[in-house]
């Protein structure tokens, strides 16, 4: 009972940050001027009264905020997203129509980016001041430093306008008709792009923590005593040094996996991947309200689940911290 | 010999997919088979009923599903689509249109009278501004017979054939709509029309696939099998799609201008600026003739002098266009190039400011004025900066002010501006696209693309009225004349650039782009050659 009771504790704050998460979002949003029915007759170059009066009677924004809150608020709570009058289907569909593509392209560039960047980060701290630890160094600064949706277009640019190796956007082959084997091997060619460019960033912040943090633990007196009790070098390393050094990197990756879920915009975009970065951004310009809080809900849900799941990562890699404090 | 035409690219390609990717299923190419147009659809449609929304990537795939009565020539001559003849009666009162026998719906009921009566109405009155304008002249409508439908005006009203364009006068379903509420009629996510193709699937984000519709009423047409709707965000990947043939047409704004030329000039590609008469747009500034300093003609003309029309063409435009003369394109019917011309001029320019008595302070300015800039796509953000630098030169210091879409339509909308950017679509007819930004009855305070310059001149609103009612084509020339000078001498715009937009496709599709609508057209002819 009493390791339980702070994850209890934990998931009441957690409500109540969703609560207020909810209420904010759905304020902030209409403080951006226009709203759908003027997106609209933007895009349709022709409006006239009756028109804008019928889409906001329709998208419910005739009604005054406070109660259109009401009503949202009451909705979510039932787990109800809402209807998007816009592309005339259910919130919950929308997003579970994306989620798979997201997930399999942003999961895909975590696994990269946390794998790659942790090999990457303890082979140059055991190396430091070496042409490896330099080389390391500079890759992560350079990749650190670049814009996204540059090194995708140079990916792109390289790979599969130059070299031709690798399709540059999409998801499948449209129009192939490939099934079972033959279809995922055509999803993991479209996939290697993104999740490369998407990872690459992630690899570089890996990289850097790990290795600053690895430097930090290396000298310390435990390591010094492992090393006199002739512990191998490589047992050191991975007991003693990497487990002690894991905590930053935890978590940052608590945060990176708190927006998979998200998506990713730019690589999105830029790869036209059809994920959940996309419809929210085109949701944004389209003041597509319900589509926005909802993909907004669905986020911050993740968020703070991966919050509390980052707490117990902590617990398991250091037991000497306790998930109360 | 297109065909053999290799480059050091498709011979890379080639080598690598051969050596590296034999393990993989098959090079990363789109459905090409026989009788498959790959084209781009962007922005992704919000639905593809066109009865509710008539975005511009709404109308190129819906154009496929969905009919009017009519389609149009490049020079607007009215063309059989769902009706067959039409007859208009000598006083210009009564149009009459025999409908074709065979045309059936996609769910295979047949396409009557009732229908055209429905839509007419009921249906696009209730849902459609431009379409309200139009059949608001109506006095009856109905059906003469099951194929036979009678259109009584209450009186002359001189375009009403050209109302019968499909983003116009899309025909709509009687008996899947009548009595229901339209907006939230579940038929809106499958689109049924009378068109050569029919909806298959549409994955969201990916891509649309239409089919064949083979109860088509054209005999034996359409010639294609399938059209699938690439959904590509990024212009790069666009230009790259096209250049590497997963798609083999692109349309409107789906490129950059500055990728256009290099793309045409592909072997297997074609540039075609045709088809697009029925949008025609004039890349224009408006002044809110409501505020200080934009009340005064001098300043207005004073702004037309100090842009250089030619220079934006070729810098902004990457000369695809010509150069403006007036309110309306020289491809809209009833143009006159007979007009005041605001040649490049600074000195004249500053005259007129130093007339009004804006005189240089002493860090040159006269004025600050703000410049609410438009926000589709990047030509627009450097036209901004270009018309910053310009009318500097004559001492008006310009802010530039950002908003995203929405933002943009609500702000125009509300007059909440001072001058901003636009490039409206001019429908082929005066009384169709360039009046409702002119005349005062169309003041109208909440919407955009209404008169939202707040401009009010008691004889453009005559000469208007008269050309929309005149009966010969002689008579409407005669009062559109007298309109487009008065415009160009009180300029309540400043009109620089007649915009053509690109069409590029693979040089063995034929028959794609044969009406003044262009890439919106059905495709029912087009094929595929060699």
């Amino acid at each position: 009972m009493d390791k339980l009771r702070p994850i209890i504790g934990r998931l009441l704050k957690s409500i109540a940050i969703i609560a207020t998460i909810i209420v904010l979002n759905f304020l902030l949003i209409r403080l951006a001027p226009g709203d759908p029915a003027a997106a609209m007759a933007g895009e349709a170059g022709a409006a006239d009264e009756a028109f804008m009066a019928q889409l906001r009677e329709q998208f419910g924004l005739d009604r005054p905020l406070y109660q259109q809150l009401a009503y949202y608020f009451a909705d979510v709570v039932r787990l109800d997203l809402g209807y998007s009058y816009r592309q005339r289907e259910a919130v919950v569909e929308l997003i579970l129509d994306r989620l798979p593509a997201t997930l399999l392209l942003t999961i895909s560039g975590f696994i990269v980016a946390l794998g790659l960047g942790v090999l990457m980060g303890v082979t140059s701290a055991m190396r430091v001041g070496r042409l490896t630890d330099r080389l390391i160094s500079l890759f992560a600064l350079l990749f650190y430093a670049t814009p996204l949706f540059w090194v995708g277009l140079m990916a792109i640019m390289l790979f599969s306008v130059w070299l031709g190796w690798l399709p540059s956007f999409g998801m499948e082959s449209v129009g192939a008709g490939y099934a079972g084997w033959t279809r995922a091997a055509d999803i993991a060619h479209h996939l290697i792009l993104p999740a490369g460019t998407l990872g690459l960033f992630y690899v570089a912040v890996y990289t850097r923590l790990t290795r600053a943090s690895m430097l930090e633990v290396k000298d310390m007196d435990f390591v010094r005593t492992a090393r006199a009790k002739g512990l191998r070098h490589g047992l050191i390393v991975r007991r003693h040094i990497l487990r002690n050094a894991m905590l930053p990197v935890i978590t940052f990756a608590g945060i990176q996996a708190g927006q998979l879920v998200g998506g990713a915009v730019l690589t999105e975009t830029v790869f036209a991947w059809p994920g959940i970065g996309r419809l929210a951004f085109d949701a944004l310009l389209q003041r597509d309200y319900p589509v926005l809080l909802g993909v907004f809900f669905v986020t911050s849900v993740m968020v703070v689940v991966f919050n509390i799941i980052t707490d117990m990562a902590y617990r398991i890699a250091d037991p000497r911290i306790e998930v109360a404090s | 010999m297109k065909d053999l035409a290799l480059t050091r690219r498709t011979l890379l390609a080639g080598a690598s997919a051969t050596s590296l990717l034999s393990l993989l299923p098959g090079p990363a190419l789109a459905a090409g088979g026989a009788g498959v147009l790959n084209v781009i659809a962007f922005p992704e449609p919000p639905t593809l009923f066109i009865g509710l929304d008539q975005n511009g990537s709404t109308q190129t795939v819906a154009g496929k599903i969905y009919e009017s009565l009519l389609t149009y020539d490049f020079d607007f001559t009215p063309r059989p689509s769902l009706a067959k003849s039409w007859e208009i009666s000598p006083d210009g009162r009564t149009y009459t249109f025999k409908l074709q026998e065979n045309a059936k719906w996609h769910d295979g009921k047949p396409f009557t009278a009732d229908d055209v009566v429905f839509t007419t109405k009921e249906f696009l009155m209730e849902v459609h501004p431009r379409a309200r304008v139009i059949f608001e002249n109506c006095e009856t409508i109905e059906a003469l017979d099951p194929h036979t439908v009678r259109f009584a005006l209450k009186k002359p009203f001189a375009p009403f054939l050209m109302a019968f364009e499909m983003s116009t006068a899309p025909m709509i379903p009687a008996h899947l709509y009548k009595g229901t509420n339209y907006r939230t009629n579940p038929n809106n996510a499958k689109p049924i029309g009378t068109g050569p193709f029919k909806l298959a699937e549409w994955q969201k984000g990916s891509f649309i696939r239409l089919v064949r519709n083979p109860d088509y009423h054209g005999e034996g047409e359409p010639h294609l099998d399938e059209m699938y709707f690439h959904i590509l965000p990024d212009a790069g990947s666009r230009a790259l799609a096209l250049e590497q043939g997963r798609v083999q047409q692109t349309q409107f704004q789906d490129l950059e201008p500055f990728d256009v030329q290099r793309l045409a000039s592909l072997p297997n590609i074609q540039l075609i600026t045709k088809g697009y008469e029925f949008y025609a747009p004039v890349a224009r500034i408006e002044f809110n003739t409501r505020v200080k300093p934009f009340d005064d003609k001098r300043f207005r003309q004073a702004v037309n002098y100090a842009l250089d029309r030619k220079a934006i063409l070729d810098t902004i435009f990457f000369s695809q266009g010509r150069v403006a003369t007036g309110p309306l394109n020289s491809k809209t019917r009833f143009y006159d190039a007979d007009v005041t011309r605001y040649a490049f001029d600074l000195e004249k320019a500053k005259a007129l400011l130093d007339d009004m008595g804006l005189k240089p302070g002493a860090n040159g300015v006269r004025t600050q004025v703000k410049f609410l800039r438009l926000p589709w796509g990047e030509s627009w953000a450097r036209f901004a900066e270009y018309v910053k630098q310009s009318l500097a030169k004559v001492g008006i210091a310009v802010e530039i002010e950002s908003a995203d879409p929405a933002g943009w339509t609500s702000r125009y909308a509300n007059w909440d501006f001072q001058m901003t950017s636009n490039y409206p679509y001019q429908f082929g007819d005066p009384a169709l696209g360039v009046a409702r930004f002119f005349v005062s009855s169309n003041i109208r305070k909440g919407v955009a693309y209404s008169n939202n310059t707040g401009y009010t001149n008691p004889r453009v609103d005559e000469l208007f009225a008269a050309g929309a009612s005149a009966l010969s084509d002689a008579e409407r020339q005669k009062a559109y004349s007298e309109v487009q000078k008065i415009l160009t001498d009180e300029v309540p715009m400043a009109w620089l650039v007649e915009v053509d937009f690109p069409t590029l496709i693979d040089k063995r599709f034929t028959d794609t782009v044969v009406s003044a609508i262009g890439v919106n057209e059905t495709y029912r002819r087009a094929r595929k050659v060699g």
